[in-house]
Protein backbone atom coordinates (compact mmCIF):
# COMPACT_ATOMS: atom_id res chain seq x y z
CA UNK A 1 0.00 0.00 0.00
CA UNK A 2 1.49 3.31 -0.97
CA UNK A 3 -0.58 6.31 -0.16
CA UNK A 4 0.28 9.90 -0.47
CA UNK A 5 -1.71 11.86 2.06
CA UNK A 6 -3.81 14.17 0.07
CA UNK A 7 -5.72 16.41 2.42
CA UNK A 8 -6.59 18.86 -0.28
CA UNK A 9 -7.73 22.32 0.66
CA UNK A 10 -8.43 25.09 -1.81
CA UNK A 11 -5.29 25.35 -3.98
CA UNK A 12 -3.88 28.46 -5.61
CA UNK A 13 -5.59 29.33 -8.87
CA UNK A 14 -9.22 28.32 -8.18
CA UNK A 15 -10.17 31.87 -7.21
CA UNK A 16 -9.04 35.13 -8.76
CA UNK A 17 -6.75 37.65 -7.06
CA UNK A 18 -9.41 40.13 -5.82
CA UNK A 19 -11.40 37.32 -4.17
CA UNK A 20 -8.24 35.89 -2.58
CA UNK A 21 -7.24 39.34 -1.31
CA UNK A 22 -10.73 39.87 0.13
CA UNK A 23 -10.81 36.52 1.94
CA UNK A 24 -7.24 37.18 3.11
CA UNK A 25 -8.31 40.48 4.67
CA UNK A 26 -11.39 38.88 6.24
CA UNK A 27 -9.25 36.04 7.63
CA UNK A 28 -6.63 38.43 9.03
CA UNK A 29 -9.29 40.59 10.69
CA UNK A 30 -10.99 37.55 12.21
CA UNK A 31 -7.75 36.17 13.61
CA UNK A 32 -6.87 39.56 15.10
CA UNK A 33 -10.28 39.70 16.81
CA UNK A 34 -9.99 36.07 17.96
CA UNK A 35 -6.60 36.81 19.56
CA UNK A 36 -8.39 39.24 21.87
CA UNK A 37 -11.65 37.35 22.38
CA UNK A 38 -10.10 33.91 22.98
CA UNK A 39 -8.72 35.28 26.25
CA UNK A 40 -12.15 34.82 27.82
CA UNK A 41 -12.11 31.10 26.94
CA UNK A 42 -8.54 30.27 27.87
CA UNK A 43 -7.00 29.83 31.28
CA UNK A 44 -4.29 27.66 32.79
CA UNK A 45 -6.54 24.59 32.61
CA UNK A 46 -8.02 24.98 29.13
CA UNK A 47 -5.06 26.42 27.16
CA UNK A 48 -3.18 23.08 27.07
CA UNK A 49 -6.32 21.40 25.69
CA UNK A 50 -6.43 23.99 22.89
CA UNK A 51 -2.94 23.13 21.65
CA UNK A 52 -3.72 19.44 21.92
CA UNK A 53 -6.98 19.85 19.97
CA UNK A 54 -5.18 21.68 17.14
CA UNK A 55 -2.53 18.93 16.96
CA UNK A 56 -5.29 16.36 16.89
CA UNK A 57 -7.14 18.17 14.09
CA UNK A 58 -3.90 18.27 12.09
CA UNK A 59 -3.54 14.50 12.54
CA UNK A 60 -7.24 13.88 11.84
CA UNK A 61 -7.11 15.87 8.60
CA UNK A 62 -4.41 13.48 7.31
CA UNK A 63 -6.89 10.62 7.39
CA UNK A 64 -8.93 10.61 4.22
CA UNK A 65 -11.81 8.20 4.58
CA UNK A 66 -13.50 6.76 1.49
CA UNK A 67 -16.94 8.05 0.58
CA UNK A 68 -19.07 6.92 -2.35
CA UNK A 69 -18.04 7.07 -6.00
CA UNK A 70 -14.28 6.79 -5.64
CA UNK A 71 -13.87 9.96 -3.63
CA UNK A 72 -12.66 10.60 -0.12
CA UNK A 73 -13.07 13.16 2.57
CA UNK A 74 -11.40 14.15 5.78
CA UNK A 75 -12.23 15.82 9.04
CA UNK A 76 -12.43 19.60 9.13
CA UNK A 77 -12.59 19.73 12.92
CA UNK A 78 -14.11 23.19 13.32
CA UNK A 79 -17.09 22.08 15.42
CA UNK A 80 -14.96 19.57 17.34
CA UNK A 81 -12.57 22.35 18.30
CA UNK A 82 -15.26 24.93 19.05
CA UNK A 83 -17.20 22.53 21.32
CA UNK A 84 -14.04 21.43 23.16
CA UNK A 85 -12.28 24.77 23.65
CA UNK A 86 -14.68 27.52 22.56
CA UNK A 87 -15.38 29.27 19.25
CA UNK A 88 -12.78 32.08 19.43
CA UNK A 89 -10.07 29.64 20.42
CA UNK A 90 -11.26 27.38 17.59
CA UNK A 91 -10.59 30.19 15.10
CA UNK A 92 -6.99 30.34 16.38
CA UNK A 93 -6.51 26.56 16.45
CA UNK A 94 -7.95 25.99 12.98
CA UNK A 95 -5.88 28.85 11.57
CA UNK A 96 -2.73 27.33 13.10
CA UNK A 97 -3.51 23.98 11.45
CA UNK A 98 -4.17 25.58 8.05
CA UNK A 99 -1.04 27.72 8.30
CA UNK A 100 1.19 24.74 9.08
CA UNK A 101 -0.41 22.74 6.24
CA UNK A 102 -0.01 25.53 3.68
CA UNK A 103 3.53 26.59 4.63
CA UNK A 104 5.20 23.28 5.51
CA UNK A 105 3.19 20.71 3.56
CA UNK A 106 2.07 22.66 0.45
CA UNK A 107 -1.49 21.59 1.30
CA UNK A 108 -3.80 24.41 0.30
CA UNK A 109 -2.34 27.30 -1.68
CA UNK A 110 -0.41 30.15 -0.08
CA UNK A 111 -2.50 32.80 -1.84
CA UNK A 112 -5.54 30.63 -0.99
CA UNK A 113 -4.66 30.56 2.72
CA UNK A 114 -7.09 33.40 3.44
CA UNK A 115 -9.80 31.48 1.58
CA UNK A 116 -9.12 28.29 3.52
CA UNK A 117 -9.10 30.19 6.83
CA UNK A 118 -12.34 31.94 5.86
CA UNK A 119 -14.03 28.64 4.98
CA UNK A 120 -12.71 26.31 7.68
CA UNK A 121 -11.60 28.53 10.57
CA UNK A 122 -14.31 31.18 10.26
CA UNK A 123 -17.40 29.98 8.40
CA UNK A 124 -17.38 26.37 9.61
CA UNK A 125 -16.89 27.59 13.19
CA UNK A 126 -19.57 30.31 13.00
CA UNK A 127 -22.19 28.10 11.34
CA UNK A 128 -21.26 24.96 13.27
CA UNK A 129 -21.03 26.58 16.69
CA UNK A 130 -24.15 28.65 15.96
CA UNK A 131 -26.14 25.49 15.25
CA UNK A 132 -24.57 23.82 18.30
CA UNK A 133 -25.69 26.67 20.58
CA UNK A 134 -29.16 26.71 19.03
CA UNK A 135 -29.63 22.98 19.52
CA UNK A 136 -28.11 23.06 23.01
CA UNK A 137 -30.77 25.55 24.02
CA UNK A 138 -33.61 23.16 23.14
CA UNK A 139 -32.03 19.77 23.87
CA UNK A 140 -31.83 18.35 27.41
CA UNK A 141 -28.77 19.47 29.35
CA UNK A 142 -27.23 16.04 29.40
CA UNK A 143 -24.27 14.26 27.88
CA UNK A 144 -26.56 12.88 25.15
CA UNK A 145 -27.90 16.37 24.48
CA UNK A 146 -24.41 17.79 24.04
CA UNK A 147 -23.32 14.92 21.79
CA UNK A 148 -26.46 15.19 19.64
CA UNK A 149 -25.94 18.93 19.20
CA UNK A 150 -22.24 18.38 18.39
CA UNK A 151 -23.00 15.66 15.84
CA UNK A 152 -25.71 17.57 13.99
CA UNK A 153 -23.71 20.80 13.88
CA UNK A 154 -20.54 18.98 12.76
CA UNK A 155 -22.54 17.35 9.98
CA UNK A 156 -23.96 20.68 8.78
CA UNK A 157 -20.62 22.52 8.98
CA UNK A 158 -19.21 20.51 6.07
CA UNK A 159 -21.84 21.26 3.38
CA UNK A 160 -21.95 24.83 4.74
CA UNK A 161 -18.23 25.27 4.05
CA UNK A 162 -18.63 23.60 0.65
CA UNK A 163 -21.48 25.94 -0.30
CA UNK A 164 -19.50 28.94 0.92
CA UNK A 165 -16.74 27.87 -1.44
CA UNK A 166 -19.30 27.75 -4.25
CA UNK A 167 -20.34 31.30 -3.30
CA UNK A 168 -16.72 32.47 -3.54
CA UNK A 169 -16.35 30.61 -6.82
CA UNK A 170 -19.42 32.43 -8.16
CA UNK A 171 -17.82 35.75 -7.19
CA UNK A 172 -14.32 35.08 -8.38
CA UNK A 173 -13.86 31.63 -9.85
CA UNK A 174 -11.01 31.19 -12.32
CA UNK A 175 -13.45 30.02 -14.99
CA UNK A 176 -17.07 30.84 -15.71
CA UNK A 177 -19.22 27.82 -15.03
CA UNK A 178 -22.96 27.44 -14.56
CA UNK A 179 -23.43 27.75 -10.80
CA UNK A 180 -25.78 24.76 -10.71
CA UNK A 181 -23.03 22.45 -11.95
CA UNK A 182 -20.67 23.52 -9.18
CA UNK A 183 -23.38 23.35 -6.51
CA UNK A 184 -24.48 19.85 -7.47
CA UNK A 185 -20.92 18.55 -7.71
CA UNK A 186 -19.97 20.01 -4.32
CA UNK A 187 -23.12 19.29 -2.31
CA UNK A 188 -23.65 15.53 -2.56
CA UNK A 189 -20.11 14.48 -1.77
CA UNK A 190 -19.82 16.97 1.10
CA UNK A 191 -23.06 15.72 2.67
CA UNK A 192 -21.44 12.28 2.84
CA UNK A 193 -18.21 13.71 4.21
CA UNK A 194 -20.35 15.51 6.81
CA UNK A 195 -21.46 12.12 8.17
CA UNK A 196 -17.83 11.21 8.79
CA UNK A 197 -17.25 14.61 10.37
CA UNK A 198 -20.21 14.02 12.72
CA UNK A 199 -19.02 10.51 13.68
CA UNK A 200 -15.47 11.66 14.51
CA UNK A 201 -16.71 14.74 16.38
CA UNK A 202 -19.16 12.74 18.52
CA UNK A 203 -16.54 10.06 19.29
CA UNK A 204 -13.91 12.54 20.45
CA UNK A 205 -16.20 14.93 22.34
CA UNK A 206 -17.74 11.83 23.95
CA UNK A 207 -14.31 10.53 25.02
CA UNK A 208 -13.27 13.86 26.55
CA UNK A 209 -16.68 14.20 28.26
CA UNK A 210 -16.16 10.77 29.79
CA UNK A 211 -12.85 11.67 31.44
CA UNK A 212 -12.88 15.45 31.93
CA UNK A 213 -16.40 16.89 31.41
CA UNK A 214 -15.30 20.05 33.22
CA UNK A 215 -12.86 20.87 30.41
CA UNK A 216 -15.42 20.76 27.59
CA UNK A 217 -16.38 24.34 26.71
CA UNK A 218 -19.68 23.31 25.08
CA UNK A 219 -20.72 21.28 28.13
CA UNK A 220 -20.20 23.94 30.78
CA UNK A 221 -23.92 24.21 31.40
CA UNK A 222 -24.30 20.49 32.04
CA UNK A 223 -21.16 19.84 34.03
CA UNK A 224 -22.42 21.73 37.07
CA UNK A 225 -25.74 19.86 36.96
CA UNK A 226 -24.07 16.48 36.46
CA UNK A 227 -21.71 16.98 39.37
CA UNK A 228 -24.69 17.70 41.62
CA UNK A 229 -26.60 14.65 40.40
CA UNK A 230 -23.60 12.41 40.58
CA UNK A 231 -22.80 12.25 44.25
CA UNK A 232 -19.99 9.78 43.91
CA UNK A 233 -16.80 10.86 45.70
CA UNK A 234 -14.98 11.11 42.36
CA UNK A 235 -17.27 13.91 41.28
CA UNK A 236 -15.96 16.08 44.11
CA UNK A 237 -12.51 16.38 42.60
CA UNK A 238 -13.77 17.24 39.12
CA UNK A 239 -14.15 21.02 39.41
CA UNK A 240 -10.46 21.65 39.98
CA UNK B 1 -2.35 21.07 35.18
CA UNK B 2 -3.94 18.53 37.49
CA UNK B 3 -2.78 14.93 37.32
CA UNK B 4 -5.85 13.83 35.34
CA UNK B 5 -5.44 16.81 33.05
CA UNK B 6 -1.85 15.82 32.40
CA UNK B 7 -2.86 12.23 31.67
CA UNK B 8 -5.50 13.38 29.19
CA UNK B 9 -2.94 15.65 27.52
CA UNK B 10 -0.27 12.97 27.21
CA UNK B 11 -2.75 10.38 25.91
CA UNK B 12 -4.12 12.94 23.42
CA UNK B 13 -0.69 13.91 22.07
CA UNK B 14 0.32 10.24 21.81
CA UNK B 15 -2.89 9.48 19.91
CA UNK B 16 -2.31 12.40 17.51
CA UNK B 17 1.26 11.22 16.88
CA UNK B 18 0.10 7.67 16.15
CA UNK B 19 -2.69 8.87 13.84
CA UNK B 20 -0.38 11.22 11.89
CA UNK B 21 2.71 9.04 12.06
CA UNK B 22 1.29 5.57 11.44
CA UNK B 23 -2.43 5.45 10.60
CA UNK B 24 -2.12 8.15 7.91
CA UNK B 25 -0.28 5.66 5.66
CA UNK B 26 -3.52 3.71 5.34
CA UNK B 27 -5.70 6.72 4.49
CA UNK B 28 -7.71 6.67 1.27
CA UNK B 29 -5.84 8.09 -1.71
CA UNK B 30 -8.99 8.67 -3.76
CA UNK B 31 -9.46 12.30 -4.79
CA UNK B 32 -11.01 14.28 -1.95
CA UNK B 33 -14.44 15.89 -2.15
CA UNK B 34 -13.21 19.24 -3.48
CA UNK B 35 -10.85 17.69 -6.05
CA UNK B 36 -13.56 15.32 -7.22
CA UNK B 37 -16.12 18.13 -7.48
CA UNK B 38 -13.61 20.31 -9.34
CA UNK B 39 -13.00 17.51 -11.84
CA UNK B 40 -16.69 16.92 -12.29
CA UNK B 41 -17.68 20.58 -12.59
CA UNK B 42 -14.70 21.30 -14.85
CA UNK B 43 -12.41 23.67 -12.97
CA UNK B 44 -9.78 21.25 -11.63
CA UNK B 45 -7.33 22.39 -14.33
CA UNK B 46 -7.23 25.90 -12.84
CA UNK B 47 -5.34 24.65 -9.75
CA UNK B 48 -1.78 25.91 -9.58
CA UNK B 49 1.12 24.42 -7.69
CA UNK B 50 1.73 26.09 -4.35
CA UNK B 51 4.82 28.29 -4.18
CA UNK B 52 6.15 25.84 -1.59
CA UNK B 53 5.29 22.71 -3.61
CA UNK B 54 9.01 21.87 -3.65
CA UNK B 55 9.45 22.12 0.11
CA UNK B 56 10.98 19.11 1.91
CA UNK B 57 7.65 18.22 3.51
CA UNK B 58 5.36 18.84 0.52
CA UNK B 59 2.58 16.27 0.08
CA UNK B 60 3.17 15.01 3.64
CA UNK B 61 6.31 13.12 2.64
CA UNK B 62 9.85 13.64 3.91
CA UNK B 63 11.87 14.69 0.82
CA UNK B 64 9.16 13.32 -1.41
CA UNK B 65 10.01 9.70 -0.66
CA UNK B 66 6.90 7.56 -0.82
CA UNK B 67 7.52 5.17 2.00
CA UNK B 68 6.12 4.53 5.43
CA UNK B 69 9.03 6.13 7.29
CA UNK B 70 8.99 9.31 5.22
CA UNK B 71 5.21 9.70 5.54
CA UNK B 72 5.36 8.94 9.25
CA UNK B 73 8.13 11.46 9.88
CA UNK B 74 6.22 14.17 8.01
CA UNK B 75 3.11 13.46 10.08
CA UNK B 76 5.01 13.57 13.36
CA UNK B 77 6.69 16.89 12.44
CA UNK B 78 3.29 18.33 11.50
CA UNK B 79 1.69 17.33 14.81
CA UNK B 80 4.59 18.75 16.83
CA UNK B 81 4.75 22.04 14.90
CA UNK B 82 0.97 22.49 15.18
CA UNK B 83 1.11 21.69 18.89
CA UNK B 84 3.85 24.28 19.41
CA UNK B 85 2.15 26.96 17.31
CA UNK B 86 -1.43 26.56 18.54
CA UNK B 87 -0.34 25.63 22.06
CA UNK B 88 2.04 28.59 22.20
CA UNK B 89 -0.47 31.15 20.93
CA UNK B 90 -3.29 29.96 23.20
CA UNK B 91 -0.91 29.81 26.19
CA UNK B 92 0.19 33.41 25.53
CA UNK B 93 -3.32 34.85 25.23
CA UNK B 94 -4.81 32.93 28.19
CA UNK B 95 -6.00 34.56 31.41
CA UNK B 96 -3.34 34.09 34.02
CA UNK B 97 -4.09 32.06 37.15
CA UNK B 98 -6.74 29.41 37.70
CA UNK B 99 -10.21 30.94 38.23
CA UNK B 100 -11.34 30.79 41.82
CA UNK B 101 -7.79 30.53 43.09
CA UNK B 102 -6.95 34.21 42.86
Amino acid sequence: MCNKVDAVHVPDGFLDVPTSVATGALAAGTVALALRKARTELDDRTAPLAGLTAAFVFAGQMINFPVAAGTSGHLIGAVLTAVLVGPWTAVLCMTAVLLVQAVLFADGGLTALGTNVTLMALLAVVVGYGVFRGLSAVLPRTRTGVLTAAGVSAFLSVPAAALAFVGLFALGGAVDLPLGTVVSAMTGVHLLIGLGEAAITVAIVGAVLAVRPDLVHGARRISAATVLEDRRPVAAEVPR
Amino acid sequence: MSRRGRTLWIVGVALALVVAGVVSWYASSSPDGLEWAAERAGFAHTAEDSAVAGSPLADYLWNGEEDRLSAGAAGVVGVLVTLLLAGGVTWLVRRRGVPGQG
